[in-house]
């Protein structure tokens, strides 16, 4: 009896040892080609964005253009054929995550921002000829806050604020003497407090000294609303807000 | 066998040999079994990530305070008016903390900001997901029977259309979703009752068809049938899929039923029309303003144009000429709850207007398209789809009666037990994933499945099912305190000749007067008490556009003088605003001390001229209108009133109500009742 035991230990280390050198095999294999299925034929050098980038959308959900990246060559000519990966932080994804440039060198992708609202680092990955190239793209997700303030800031600002003109909204800004700044300028707006950006909506320029042409919304907005336009310029300022955040004295 | 026996018996004797070792064993295994229950615990998930958050927050710099808002153990808010009972704080410890905010590692990260508390609301009123549940796998991911897992983020806002029945102006895709649960004519087939008992109205206008042979031909109702988008990228209208024979039969069943309409045949003035300018097509199309209602595919392939009436790009494929003249002379003959306004168009126009829409077409359009006359069969085959395909809920057809409840009841679609519900192979337990594959491809789901294939993208198809998912069964237990019911449009009916007129130019389809109508114009509910006579009377007879930037104008109709005076009287005596007294507001005897202290608040302190224009020369702001002659516009009692609180007389208007006080809006009334146009420029400088 005790041999049978035996057997049956020995053969069971046996069998995981096998498994465990099939999994390692399996991960090494995973590891070899990407994707399967996807042959590259060509490699380029550098990898450009043609279009897509610095999108604004919303918590898990696709954005609203396709994400467009170009493999070139040294000369800079568009390479069809080259492999394309695309990588983005835990709950974005690509649809397809990986793909083979066409024939004008071009790489399309729909993107799904993840569930956590703020900025994504996305990055498309070609192999290239010697060494991968990586094309840092960003793309920023609004939470309900900031999708509030961005709708409150499509009837209310932008219609000043945005130097944008589109057939469905005319943009006044090249109309105004003192220029609004827009609300991705970060380099200034992320020099102004809350506070700051409150009592200017809220009383309009005079109230912080500058034009009286930025009239006071204080009768207009609600305080929820004015806090939903500021967390909306704050989630598309470029270069990106930083809080100060709540500081305690350690100890 | 006799090894254990020997083995189990020695044991025996080791452990209770003695009564003195057996006591110390008994007590050493009740002790043991006292253990179980808090070894479970300190062991069990929740736990762990209690641990885990300890650690997060002992190295921040507020780990003081946020130790001392830390409470150990299984945490419930409980909720029984909304029958919530979470356990979900339990290991999202930080959804309160603000200082959290920066933590991207889950369950700790604070909750974005929302208008709702979590002890007011809990979780699962939102997410979904097994609110009393303490494991991971059970709370997020558990598909038994009757249990729901968590809702993917981007349908999140169908937790608030449980609610909130009205359009709430943070949840575009929940408005989007249900709009297009009316326009999309859903509710044709699929009847939908919302808690408050009320049930939802279509919105679209499906042609009726008893009179189609008039308008267009067989060929055209083939083509059409086996691909609406084909005609037009912008119909509402879905494919059925049908066979060739199968939509052959039913366009021979629609024609033979078919029954002449009188009046269809062209006017006797129109014909006496010989041939029409053919350079005046477009600009009669531009200026009657057609594209405010019907879009046009332009060169690039983009619509352009309105979603009001129906797409006009290969009109000239569809219509019989006889029909569009007389459809153009008097739309309200052929459909007399037509939203398209009755133009009073010459005989001259319609022949111009009518030979540039022939022009639009396609001869590659059904050009291959040739069908025998049908026989008897065919015809009673025909008509027997159109019964099985349920045409008749959404359109008029002669012979066939408009069935009732033809769809499965959607009122409570989002509370569906998943274990009654057939999932295709390989597809998510969930039910939105079943409501948008439903929404995209229902044949998928058999062939014997009458819905339809509609043309919709993924954000339409997403919205779609928000709207759906937000029909649970919540939403018709909670107590009626929680509920925001939307506001329901009314059925005002404006009375007399006047009455008659508005409704003929359609006024309806794009104003709003007294809580019913369209939103393409401004609500005119109180013009009387905006408008000077002189300019309305004007308008009416020849409108311009008062903003630069805007795209949609008013179209012109030929209104007879006497018309022109009745529909005046009739909007200056009766669509009055209570709360405008034209005895307080400031007189037309204004001082020019008075008029000039106006000016310069117009020019300095409010700056208007950031939206208005006053002097052509100098001022660019185009946002709102165009002041230049607002004197001879406006009255100085709305001006005034307009000016001390805007959104008080037009709701949501984009002017921003500046809290003038009493002085400063009398000088600014008094500075622009004195733009009295062209004539009065002079007074500016």
């Amino acid at each position: 009896m005790m041999k049978r035991f035996a057997a049956r230990i020995t053969f069971r280390s046996s069998a995981w040892v096998a498994l465990l050198a099939l999994a390692t095999l399996a991960g090494c294999k995973q590891n070899a080609p990407p994707v399967p299925g996807l042959k590259a034929t060509a490699a380029g050098t550098a990898i450009v964005e043609s279009s897509g980038g610095h999108q604004v959308g919303v918590t898990g959900t696709a954005l609203s253009d396709p994400l467009v990246v170009q493999v070139n060559d040294d000369q800079g000519t568009a390479v069809p054929g080259a492999l394309v990966e695309f990588h983005g932080p835990a709950g974005v994804s690509f649809d397809p995550a990986a793909m083979i440039t066409d024939s004008s060198g071009q790489a399309t992708t729909s993107v799904t921002l993840g569930s956590i609202a703020g900025r994504y680092q996305l990055s498309a990955v070609t192999p290239g000829k010697s060494r991968p190239v990586t094309l840092d793209i960003v793309a920023t997700a609004l939470g309900y806050q900031q999708r509030l303030g961005s709708i409150l800031a499509d009837k209310h600002c932008n219609r000043c604020h945005d130097p944008e003109s589109s057939p469905q909204r005319v943009s006044n800004y090249d109309n105004l003497e003192v220029k609004p700044h827009p609300f991705t300028e970060g380099n200034t707006l992320n020099k102004m407090s809350d506070a700051d950006l409150t009592s200017i909506i809220l009383h309009g320029g005079p109230a912080l000294n500058r034009s009286a042409l930025m009239p006071s919304y204080g009768n207009t907005l609600s305080a929820a609303d004015v806090r939903a336009l500021i967390a909306y310029t704050r989630a598309v300022a470029d270069p990106p807000y930083q809080p100060a955040g709540t500081v305690y004295a350690r100890k | 066998m006799q090894f254990m026996k020997k083995f189990l018996s020695s044991a025996w004797q080791a452990l209770f040999g003695d009564p003195v070792r057996a006591f110390g064993v008994v007590s050493l295994g009740l002790l043991l079994a006292l253990a179980i229950a808090p070894a479970k615990e300190h062991f069990s998930q929740w736990h762990g990530y209690q641990r885990r958050y300890l650690t997060l927050i002992r190295d921040r710099g507020d780990a003081v305070s946020l130790r001392r808002r830390f409470v150990p153990g299984i945490h419930q808010i409980w909720l029984p008016d909304l029958g919530v009972v979470d356990r979900c704080t339990t290991c999202h410890l930080g959804l309160n903390e603000a200082s959290l905010s920066d933590v991207s590692q889950q369950p700790f990260r604070k909750h974005p900001a929302i208008p709702h508390t979590l002890d007011g609301f809990g979780c699962v009123i939102c997410h979904g997901g097994q609110g009393a549940a303490t494991t991971v796998a059970e709370a997020h991911h558990s598909e038994r029977a009757g249990e729901e897992p968590i809702l993917p983020p981007r349908y999140i806002e169908s937790g608030c259309g449980q609610c909130h029945q009205n359009a709430l102006p943070g949840t575009p895709q929940l408005n989007l979703g249900r709009t297009m649960l009316t326009r999309y004519g859903c509710v044709h087939c699929h009847a939908i009752t919302l808690p408050d008992g009320s049930k939802v109205v279509a919105t679209d206008h499906p042609p009726s068809l008893a009179h189609i042979a008039d308008k267009t031909t067989r060929e055209w109702i083939y083509s059409w049938l086996k691909d609406p988008q084909a005609f037009a990228a912008s119909t509402t209208m879905p494919n059925y899929k049908l066979s060739d024979a199968d939509a052959s039969d039913i366009s021979a069943y629609l024609v033979s039923a078919s029954t002449p309409q009188a009046g269809d045949a062209a006017a006797a003035g129109v014909q006496s029309v010989a041939h029409a300018d053919p350079s005046a097509g477009p600009s009669l199309y531009g200026e009657s303003f057609c594209s405010s209602c019907h879009a046009v595919q332009n060169a690039a392939g983009n619509l352009v144009g309105g979603d009001v009436g129906p797409e006009l790009t290969r009109i000239g494929n569809k219509v019989r000429p006889q029909w569009l003249t007389a459809w153009l002379e008097n739309p309200r003959i052929y459909d007399a709850t037509t939203p398209m306004p009755h133009y009073r168009f010459t005989a001259q126009q319609i022949v111009t207007l009518a030979g540039y829409l022939q022009g639009k077409s396609d001869s590659d359009y059904g050009a291959s398209v040739h069908l025998d006359t049908a026989d008897g069969r065919q015809i009673a085959h025909g008509r027997k789809l159109i019964v099985e395909l349920g045409c008749a809920a959404c359109h008029e057809i002669n012979g066939v009666q408009k069935p009732e409840n033809f769809a499965p009841e959607l009122s409570t679609i989002g509370s569906k037990p998943l274990a009654q519900i057939v999932f295709l192979p390989g597809m998510e337990h969930t039910m939105s994933s079943y409501i948008v594959a439903k929404i995209r491809e229902p044949r998928a789901f058999g062939a014997s499945v009458k819905m339809p294939q509609f043309a919709l993208t993924a954000s339409q198809t997403d919205a779609l099912t928000t709207a759906l998912l937000a029909l649970t069964n919540r939403s018709r237990t909670m107590p009626d305190k929680l509920r925001v019911a939307a506001i329901p449009e009314t059925n005002y009916q404006p009375a007399g000749h006047a009455g008659k007129l508005i409704d003929e130019l359609a006024c309806f389809s794009c104003h709003r007067f007294n809580g019913r109508g369209g939103d393409m114009a401004p609500d005119l509910s109180w013009e009387g008490s905006a408008v000077e006579r002189q300019w309305l009377t004007d308008f009416l007879h020849n409108p311009n556009t008062l903003r630069p930037s805007l795209i949609r104008r008013m179209p012109r109709f030929n209104l007879s003088e006497s018309d022109n005076k009745e529909l005046t009287d009739y909007i200056l005596t009766v669509y009055q605003s209570p709360s405008i007294d034209p005895e307080l507001a400031p007189t037309a005897a204004n001082s020019p001390e008075i008029v000039e202290h106006g000016r310069q608040l117009f020019y300095s302190k409010y700056a208007c001229q950031a939206c208005h224009i006053i002097d052509t020369k100098t001022d660019k702001g185009y946002i709102g209108p165009t002041l230049t002659q607002v004197g001879s516009r406006l009255t100085a009692a709305w001006v005034y009133a307009w000016l001390r609180n805007p959104q008080a007389l037009r709701p949501g208007t984009t002017e921003p109500n500046q809290n003038l006080s009493d002085d400063d809006a009398r000088a600014l009334t008094a500075f622009l009742m004195s733009l009295k146009g062209p004539a009065g420029r002079g007074a500016k400088q």
